[in-house]
């Protein structure tokens, strides 16, 4: 296939109709890495539990809703489910000594096995929006626009308010600085675990919307999620950082985090427009995300470098 | 205010790197004592204050604090009884929080921390802003200011504050001043002066620097290989010398000469 046939077989139109589910799919991953946000940014931890706990979310919201539990009810015992298991990893870190990542990773893991039990032991389970009364499916998008916004408004409300109750405090000093927090007599080992719990339970619920959007709970539908959420939180940064400058409050930050998850998966539907084969997807996430996650560290290499003192040395002769 | 009863700690026991850093601390502090503490280094100092403040268990021995024994008590349980200041201006405050979101945390010691109230009322925001003043370094002005954009001298005038901002009935000062210029140590140091003599509070200072010891406090002990060697106070501390100090430790050391230059010169 010659390169004009290439551009001439793709159809603009076709990517303005996916978009709309693209940004509905990004505003679930959104929320999904606002989780990763607090303990990425907040507690300045890398929690790869989530991978385990979003199917976690999404295998207890279907299993509950086939039950006939309503969808709303569903979600909220999947924010339940996703604390535990974050609780989980909190412990296996905290109380066991287990490096965080690896309690996250070893969390991840065990969450296998137990989504197949959730899911009675089978890999997928669907819930038709023709059987099932649902808050949104990927059938009527502008209701799940709608509905999924709304929720990320009121958790963004929520966590604002959150990190600035006394605890809420506690919890940022935590992250910011372990010894100072200890000093005035924080359980800094509480705060961890209330961090990661918190963060599985958004996770969890964000998997439980995803289930809902498309329809079914799949084993490894959670796969890559910390990659998908640390991409939102940094692009979502990178974008705050360059429009609000030093302004960016609180606030702002999340929601440049849920942007961020939206930009992400608009870049996924260009990129699967432009036909690119779904397979080497995973492969260029993890390219997009080690970029963004580099370019702190290569500006500051640019600004102060041995080999730029090197030429320096050699163009003022020492002097 | 606070025993020390023949406290011992060894660190990295049975390895290479073996270190007894406490060897038998035996001290007692009344109520309002302020004593500084001088030593070579790796006497123990640092590590004593340590031990105090619970940064990990004692091997040996037991620490009671007002009369209560905190000997078991983690870290962040004896926080409520005690206000520090480190060596370290990065180490007491939160770089990425509000000076006035660090002072309301610090006022919160050893109060349980829960979601249905606010981190900072507007009340204490006046408090605030009255207690920065008294810094003389126009920080009430930067109430909202992160921390992180103060200097290591501002910062650790913000760290004994918030050391102070609810009375503790300990404070420990470990090198608080080593890390900054000589005049912002100065200012530093003056800070401290006056905080622990409008509060009457009991204050342990670790410094490196002989005049400071000499000038500051009731009390002096100098520290030696885990030990405490020498322990002048009352009368004896107000007319002592820098000549006298040095005197002393040769005869308390069995004859050594003063081993650290920095502390002669500082």
């Amino acid at each position: 296939m010659g390169i004009g046939s290439y551009f001439a077989s793709l159809n603009p139109f076709n990517l303005l109709t996916s978009l709309p589910a693209g940004i509905a799919q990004g505003l679930i991953w959104g929320i999904m890495a606002i989780g990763v946000y607090i303990t990425f940014r907040i507690l300045d931890i890398a929690d790869l539990s989530v991978d385990g706990t979003f199917t976690t979310g999404a295998a207890t919201t279907v299993m509950l809703i086939i039950a006939g539990c309503p969808a709303w009810l569903a979600v909220i015992v999947a924010f339940a489910a996703g604390m535990i298991a974050g609780t989980v990893t909190g412990l296996l870190h905290t109380m066991l000594g287990i490096p965080a990542i690896l309690a996250g990773i070893l969390t991840q893991f065990a969450m296998y096995s137990i989504n197949l039990a959730i899911m009675g032991m089978k890999a997928n389970q669907a819930i038709s929006v023709d059987k099932y009364h649902l808050l949104i499916s990927s059938r009527n998008i502008g209701m799940a626009l709608l509905v999924v916004g709304i929720l990320t408004i009121v958790i963004i409300f929520l966590l604002y308010r959150f990190f600035g109750t006394e605890l809420g405090c506690a919890f940022r000093a935590t992250g910011a600085n372990n010894a100072m927090a200890k000093a005035q007599g924080i359980n800094i080992k509480m705060m961890k675990i209330i961090g990661l719990a918190l963060s599985n339970a958004i996770v969890a619920f964000s998997g439980g919307l995803m289930a809902q959007y498309q329809g079914y709970s799949d084993i490894n539908m959670g796969r890559g999620a910390i990659v998908i959420g640390l991409a939102a939180v940094i692009i979502g940064e990178v974008l705050g950082e360059a429009i609000f400058k030093k302004h960016l409050s609180f606030w702002l930050k999340l929601a440049f985090v849920v942007i961020g998850g939206i930009l992400y998966y608009i870049f996924i539907i260009i990129v699967l427009w432009l036909k690119l084969d779904s397979n080497f997807l995973k492969l260029l996430q993890a390219a997009v995300v080690a970029v963004f996650l580099a370019v702190p560290y290569i500006r500051s290499v640019q600004k102060s470098s041995f080999k730029k003192a090197g030429k320096n040395a050699m163009k003022g002769g020492g002097r | 205010m606070l025993d020390l009863i023949n406290i011992h700690k060894t660190f990295n026991l049975g390895t290479v790197n073996e270190k007894k850093a406490l060897c038998g601390v035996d001290l007692h502090l009344e109520d309002g004592d302020f004593v500084t503490i001088i030593g070579g280094n790796g006497a123990g100092k640092s590590t004593m204050l340590n031990a105090i403040a619970g940064v990990w268990p004692v091997d040996e021995g037991q620490i009671i604090i007002d009369g209560q024994d905190v000997t078991a008590y983690p870290e962040h349980k004896r926080a409520i009884m005690l206000g520090r200041v480190f060596q370290d201006p990065m180490t007491g405050t939160a770089a990425t929080m509000e000076i006035q979101e660090n002072l309301a945390l610090a006022n919160r010691r050893g109060q349980s921390r829960v979601v249905y109230r606010t981190g900072i009322k507007k009340k204490e925001k006046e408090e605030y802003y009255e207690l920065l003043k008294t810094l003389e370094l126009g920080l009430e002005d930067r109430m909202t200011a992160k921390v992180g954009t103060l200097s290591g001298g501002q910062r650790q005038a913000l760290t004994l504050l918030m050391a102070t901002v609810k009375r503790p009935k300990l404070l420990l000062l470990d090198e608080h001043t080593a890390a900054l210029d000589p005049k912002t140590a100065q200012k530093v140091l003056d800070a401290t002066e006056r905080i622990i003599a409008e509060q009457h509070l009991t204050a342990m200072m670790v410094t490196h620097n002989m005049k400071d010891a000499i000038v500051h406090g009731n009390r002096l002990i100098m520290m030696k290989d885990g030990k405490i060697i020498l322990d002048i106070k009352g009368e004896e501390k107000k007319n002592l010398t820098v000549e006298d100090l040095l005197e002393k430790f040769q005869v308390a050391a069995g004859g050594e000469e003063f081993a650290n230059d920095r502390m002669i010169l500082g």
